[in-house]
C-alpha cells in the first residue's frame, strides 16, 4: 500500500524549463520526509503538484489515499498547506485570517470561531489575536499561516521552507511547533534548503536537484556520505602545520586534510562543542598560535559535494558566481590533501 | 488509513449552490473588512467622481450644447447619468488589483488549496466591490443634487435606474477579476483598469450629445454597451438629452442594458474561473 503521499514520475515543464523531471516519492503515515535542495530544484513545485495548485504534465499522485489528479477537491479536504510565503490577510487579524479559513473548510460559523481561538492558543498568538496581521512580525505570520493550515487538522501536511527567512530563535520556535505538530501522527512533508533543519525535524530526506531526487535516506545516511561534523582550524605559522596535524588526527575519527597556502586543517569528528574545546586546550598547551577555529556541521552544500561532485547550483546569478568562487576554493583544498 | 480518514473533520461537500453562494459571501466579508481597514481607498473612490461632477458642470456646462440649449443647467442634468455610469465602471480597477494583490501575496493559493467552491473567491471580490459601488453612488448622488439636479419620474423609475447602474458595475468588476489574473502587478492590474475605461467612457453618449459626432463615432457610441446603460438611466430619472438615434441600444436602452450586462458577466466570469482553476503566482 503506497504512503500517506505518494508520487511516480511526475514530470512539469514551464516553457523551456523542466521543473520536474520524474520525481518518486513515497512518504509513509506518520511520518516526516524533508525534501532537501537548492533555491530553482523544483521543492515548489513538487509541493504544488502535490495539493492540487499545479497540474502536473505527467506522474501520479496519490495523497492521503486519493488520486490527486481525479479527485483534487476530495484532496483539498484532507491536507494542510503552509506555502513558501506566509499567505495571511495582512489587513485581517489573526482571529478573522482563521475564523475565514475555518468556514471555507467549509466548518460553521460558530464551530470555526471556536477553532480558530485554540489555534491562537496553541500558536502563543492570543495576545496579538485582534491585532491585523499587517502589525505581526515575520515569526508570528509564519506561525498564523501554519495555524491556518492545521485549522481542520488535516492528516497530511505541507510546509514549503517553512524558516526561511526566519531568525534563529524564531526557527528555533517554530521547529518547536513543528515537532509538537507530528508528535499528534500528522504526516508531513516539509521542504527546506537546510540539511540542519531536515536533520532536526525528518525521519527521512529527499535530495532534489533539476526536478529529481538524486538521494534518499536517513540524515544519518545522508551525513555518513558527507563526513559528518569536522573542526576546522587555521594555525598561525606554517612551519607548526606539522604539529597541529599530529593534535587534530589525535582528536579526529579520520585523516586530517590540510590546506597549505591558507594554513587551513580540517578533520572529521565526533564529540561537537566539547571536543572542540579540548582541541583548544591542547594546541594552547603545544603553544600552536592559531587565527581561527570552528566546528563545521555539513550543509547542504557539503550534501551536494558529496553525492554530485559539485556544490549545489543557485539558479539566482550573483549567488552562482559566489558559489561557483567558493567550490574552486575548496576543491584545490580536497586535491592538496591528497 | 483508518487514523488518515478518521482525522478529517471536514464535512463533505453539500449542495455545490448553496455551498458556492455560502463561500462567496465569507470572501466578500473578508473583503469588506479590508475595506473598511483602508478607508482611503474609499474615500479617494468617492472623492474622483465628485470632482468630475464639479468640474464638468462648472467648466464644460455654458460650452456644451444639449437638446439644442447650452443652459448650463440642462447640461447638469444630462451629465450626471453620465458621471454616474462612469463611476460604477471605475470598480473594475479596484477588483482587478484586489486579485492581484491576492496573487501576488499567495492569498490565491492559499483559497485554492482550500475545498472551497471555486468560483467564490472571485465572487466574494466583486460583491464587496458592488457594496462600494453603492456606497460611492449614494454619496454621488446627494452631490448631485446638491449642484442642481433633479429626477422627474417615480421612485419606482429612479431606483430601477441606480439598479441597472450597478449592474453595469458588476459587470465591470469581472473585466477587472480576469485582467487581475493575467497581470502580474497589482499597479499593472491598476492601469490596465482603467485605460481602456477612457475610450468607453469618453465614446458614448455620457459627456457630450453622441448626435452632434462624425458618424462612424457616433455609431461606436450608440452601440457602446455603457451608452445603453447612460441612456436608460437619464430616460427613467426624466433628465433631458436623451438621444434620438435609431440604433436599436438607443430605443430600447434599459433592455439593452440588461442584456449587455448579463452578456459581460456571462463571457467575464466564465473566463475568469476558468483563468482561476489554473492560476499560479
Ligand atoms: N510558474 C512558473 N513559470 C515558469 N517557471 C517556473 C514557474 N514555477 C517554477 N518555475 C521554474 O521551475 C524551476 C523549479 O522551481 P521551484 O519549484 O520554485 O524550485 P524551488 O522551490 O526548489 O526553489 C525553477 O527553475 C523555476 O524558475
Ligand atoms: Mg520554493
Amino acid at each position: 500500500m503506497p504512503g500517506a503521499i505518494y508520487a511516480e514520475g511526475l514530470v512539469k515543464t514551464f516553457g523551456d524549463v523542466r521543473a520536474l523531471d520524474g520525481v518518486d516519492l513515497d512518504v509513509p503515515e506518520g511520518t516526516v520526509l524533508g525534501l532537501l535542495g537548492p533555491n530553482g530544484a523544483g521543492k515548489t513545485t513538487t509541493v504544488r503538484c502535490l495539493t492540487t495548485l499545479l497540474r502536473p504534465d505527467r506522474g501520479k499522485a496519490v495523497v492521503a489515499g486519493i488520486d490527486v489528479l481525479k479527485d483534487p477537491d476530495a484532496v483539498r479536504r484532507s491536507v494542510g498547506l503552509s506555502g513558501q510565503f506566509a499567505a495571511v490577510d495582512e489587513y485581517l487579524t489573526g482571529r478573522e485570517n482563521l475564523q475565514m479559513v475555518g468556514q471555507l473548510y467549509q466548518m460553521r460559523a460558530k464551530a470555526a470561531k471556536a477553532r480558530a481561538g485554540e489555534l491562537l492558543e496553541q500558536f502563543h498568538l492570543t495576545e496579538a489575536a485582534d491585532r491585523p496581521a499587517k502589525t505581526y512580525s515575520g515569526g508570528m505570520r509564519r506561525r498564523l499561516d501554519l495555524a491556518a493550515a492545521l485549522v481542520v487538522s488535516p492528516p497530511v501536511m505541507f510546509m514549503d521552507e517553512p524558516t526561511t527567512g526566519l531568525d534563529p530563535r524564531n526557527r528555533q520556535e517554530l521547529w518547536g511547533v513543528i515537532k509538537q505538530l507530528v508528535s499528534g501522527g500528522t504526516t508531513l512533508l516539509l521542504t527546506t534548503q537546510y540539511l540542519e533543519e531536515a536533520d532536526h525535524l525528518a525521519h527521512d530526506i529527499a535530495v532534489v536537484d533539476h526536478g529529481r531526487v538524486i538521494a534518499r535516506g536517513t540524515s544519518d545516511q545522508l551525513k555518513a556520505r558527507t563526513g559528518g561534523e569536522r573542526v576546522e582550524v587555521v594555525v598561525h605559522e606554517r612551519e607548526r602545520i606539522p604539529d597541529a596535524v599530529e593534535v587534530l588526527t589525535g582528536f579526529g575519527k579520520g585523516e586530517t586534510t590540510v590546506e597549505e597556502h591558507t594554513r587551513r586543517l580540517t578533520v572529521p569528528v565526533a564529540g561537537g562543542a566539547k571536543l572542540l574545546a579540548e582541541v583548544i586546550r591542547e594546541l594552547d598547551t603545544r603553544g600552536i598560535e592559531i587565527d581561527d577555529i570552528g566546528l563545521r556541521r555539513p550543509t547542504l552544500d557539503d550534501v551536494f559535494l558529496s553525492l554530485t561532485g559539485h556544490l549545489a547550483e543557485v539558479r539566482d546569478e550573483a549567488e552562482a558566481n559566489g558559489i561557483a568562487a567558493d567550490a574552486k576554493g575548496r576543491g584545490r583544498g580536497k586535491e592538496g590533501a591528497k | 488509513m483508518s487514523a488518515v480518514t478518521g482525522a478529517v473533520r471536514v464535512a463533505p461537500p453539500g449542495n455545490p449552490i448553496i455551498r458556492s453562494i455560502r463561500d462567496s459571501l465569507v470572501v466578500a466579508k473578508r473583503n469588506l473588512i479590508r475595506m473598511s481597514r483602508i478607508p482611503e481607498m474609499v474615500i479617494f473612490g468617492v472623492i474622483q467622481p465628485v470632482m468630475f461632477v464639479v468640474l464638468f458642470s462648472y467648466v464644460f456646462g455654458g460650452s456644451m450644447t444639449v437638446g439644442g440649449t447650452t443652459d448650463p443647467a440642462v447640461y447638469r442634468e444630462f451629465l450626471m447619468a453620465g458621471i454616474f455610469a462612469q463611476t460604477v465602471t471605475f470598480a473594475t480597477a479596484g477588483a482587478g488589483a484586489g486579485i492581484a494583490d491576492d496573487m501576488h501575496k499567495g492569498l490565491i493559493d492559499r483559497f485554492r488549496s482550500l475545498p472551497m467552491a471555486r468560483g467564490a473567491v472571485l465572487t466574494g471580490r466583486t460583491l464587496a466591490d458592488l457594496v462600494q459601488t453603492a456606497l460611492t453612488l449614494a454619496v454621488l448622488a446627494v452631490v448631485a443634487l446638491l449642484v442642481g439636479w433633479r429626477t422627474h419620474t417615480s421612485i419606482g423609475e429612479v431606483l430601477g435606474a441606480f439598479g441597472l447602474l450597478l449592474l453595469l458595475g458588476y459587470a465591470f468588476t469581472w473585466v477587472g477579476a480576469l485582467i487581475g489574473l493575467s497581470v502580474r502587478t497589482p499597479e499593472a492590474a491598476t492601469s490596465g483598469g482603467l485605460i481602456w475605461l477612457f475610450p468607453v467612457t469618453f465614446i458614448s453618449n455620457a459627456f457630450v450629445d453622441s448626435s452632434r459626432m462624425t458618424p462612424w463615432l457616433r455609431h461606436v457610441a450608440d452601440w457602446n454597451p455603457f451608452s445603453a446603460t447612460v441612456q436608460a438611466s437619464r430616460e427613467l430619472f426624466g433628465n433631458p438629452g436623451v438621444s434620438q438615434s435609431d440604433a436599436w441600444p438607443m430605443q430600447h436602452p434599459v433592455w439593452a442594458s440588461l442584456i449587455y450586462s448579463v452578456l459581460i458577466i456571462v463571457i467575464f466570469r466564465t473566463l475568469s474561473v476558468r483563468k482561476y482553476r489554473s492560476a499560479t503566482a
